[in-house]
């Protein structure tokens, strides 16, 4: 018996199979992953991501420590409602988590990884002794994800004119406030869409009414599988403690300017930048490989460098359900160009193409 | 619920098996496992005409979230393969004992049939 959302009970009445994820009783998939993950890419779907951390920081020195804890820099959220994706690095330079930094009226907002909870809010308070700060989880919310091509639209209806302009309106990475309801346009998916934090006791009734409006309910299988064609990284697989964002294709969100800023694990990261100038440290790839089969989490990548065969390893495969053939995250040797990948003993060549495979349903790669 | 129809024979690897009026023996995966492997993309098909023995690995099934080997339930030779599924993997999933079926062996030990389970015996270990 694990954790329950407070949705727990219409995931049982909509059909799902429930798995444990990270203590979390939750759904993974209701009848068809493949027919949910084209809910999403064509019409709309709703995740409960409940098991996810809400943390807020508030105080004098909120923006200040976030400065020193990220290594993106929140001085970018140059006004209420913007949106950060982040790094939190460890003295290493390995990623303690990465999560998704709100600005709101007054303080902070962060959602981090539900399997990271208890150790990041652990790393947070142990660097928060000597700033003027307050962390505070917020586990009576509850985070209902709305995304497709319709999904802005679904979630509009259902809330008043004003309102529903105002999120309509909403630019990518922006977020706004009404009431109790934080209403964010971000996501995992590779589409349009809504992550709604709302009080617990309303997320009943707002699901009963987007699956009224023909929201499908979409279960973390497909969550995973719109994630992976998104080319969007997963904590604990494609990256973790002991892995550079810079070997994590996260080096857009380090802010190294302004150079005076100091942040957790800046001085590791910068010899990691001098390491990858010598070729010495790996990259985080997209694999294609149209053929029969799947590439799998774990399989060993064969890689050709200057003549020498050298292995990478898939850090996230699926089938793609968009594409119909299967695509892969691999952290392999920079420099590589032909690579093989050990499928049953068996060496399958596959394309190597930037780490984004999906967006808005259409397929972005050569 | 995954359904255990009476008639048929099951190995605890999931697959199951219907011996015809012939003797033949026609072998799939149950209902179970369909279920627990979620949508099936890629079948790599038994070999027709090769000789298997019980227990031997003679085909993989591809879902979008795991691979898994299937294993002859009986020796013999395989007869028969449904080429369909190559194209139509999916069929496994709506109807795992009946359009889905893998291959049908002409069994060369009637005797292993007698160590497979009844549907009883299966679905207590579904559980």
């Amino acid at each position: 018996m694990g954790l329950k959302t407070p949705l727990y009970q219409k995931h049982l009445d909509a059909g799902a199979r429930i798995v444990d994820f990270g203590g979390w009783d939750m759904p993974i998939q209701y009848q068809s992953l493949l027919e949910e993950h084209h809910a999403v890419r064509q019409h709309a779907g709703v995740f409960d991501v409940s098991h996810m951390t809400i943390v807020d920081v508030d105080g004098p020195d909120a923006k200040a420590w976030l400065q020193y804890l990220l290594a993106n820099d929140v001085e970018k959220l140059d006004v209420a409602g913007r949106a950060l994706y982040s790094a939190m690095l460890n003295d290493t330079g390995g990623v303690v988590d990465d999560l998704i930094v709100y600005r709101r009226v007054a303080g902070y907002r962060l959602v981090v990884n539900c399997g990271t909870r208890e150790k990041d809010l652990r790393w947070m308070n142990e660097w928060a002794r000597d700033w003027k700060v307050s962390i505070t989880e917020r586990p009576e919310l509850a985070i209902l994800a709305v995304h497709g091509p319709e999904s802005i639209d679904k979630v509009c209806q259902l809330l008043t004119p004003a309102l529903a302009d105002s999120v309509r309106a909403l630019g990518n990475f922006r977020s706004l406030e009404a009431g109790e309801w934080f209403i964010a346009r971000t996501g995992y998916t590779g589409e349009r869409g809504l992550e709604l934090l709302v009080p617990d006791t309303d997320a009943e009734a707002l699901w009963d009414q987007l699956l009224q409006l023909g929201v499908k309910p979409i279960g973390l299988g497909a969550r995973d599988t719109l994630r992976l064609e998104a080319g969007m990284n997963l904590y604990g697989h494609d990256m973790d403690d002991s892995v550079s964002p810079l070997a994590a294709n996260m080096e857009q969100t380090i802010a190294w300017e302004p150079a005076t800023r100091q942040f957790i694990g800046r001085a590791a990261v910068e010899q990691h930048k001098r390491d990858q100038r010598e070729g010495r440290l790996p990259i985080l790839t997209g694999l294609v490989m149209e053929e029969r089969g799947v590439l799998r989490e774990g399989l060993r990548v064969v890689c050709l460098v200057n003549g020498e065969e050298r292995d990478g390893i898939i850090t996230s495969g699926t089938f793609s359900p968009t594409l119909k053939h299967s695509i892969a995250l691999a952290r392999i040797p920079a420099d590589s160009t032909v690579c093989r990948v050990d499928l049953r003993g068996k060496l399958t060549p596959v394309r190597l193409v930037k780490p984004n495979f999906v967006r808005f349903g259409k397929k972005v790669f050569e | 619920m995954s359904s255990f129809p009476d008639n048929l024979k099951y190995a605890a690897t999931h697959e199951w098996v219907r011996v015809e009026a012939d003797g033949t023996c026609t072998v799939g995966i149950t209902d179970h496992a369909q279920e627990l492997l979620g949508d099936i993309v890629f079948i790599e098909l038994p070999e027709d005409g090769a000789s298997v023995s019980a227990k031997q690995e003679i085909s993989v099934v591809e879902s979008v979230k795991a691979a898994s080997d299937i294993y002859a339930p009986v020796s013999g030779r395989i007869i028969a393969v449904n080429k369909t599924l190559i194209d139509s993997p999916e069929i496994v999933n709506t109807s795992p004992y009946g359009e889905g079926w893998f291959c049908r062996i002409q069994p060369g030990n009637a005797a292993e049939l007698d160590a497979l389970l009844d549907a009883d015996a299966y679905a207590k270990i579904c559980e």
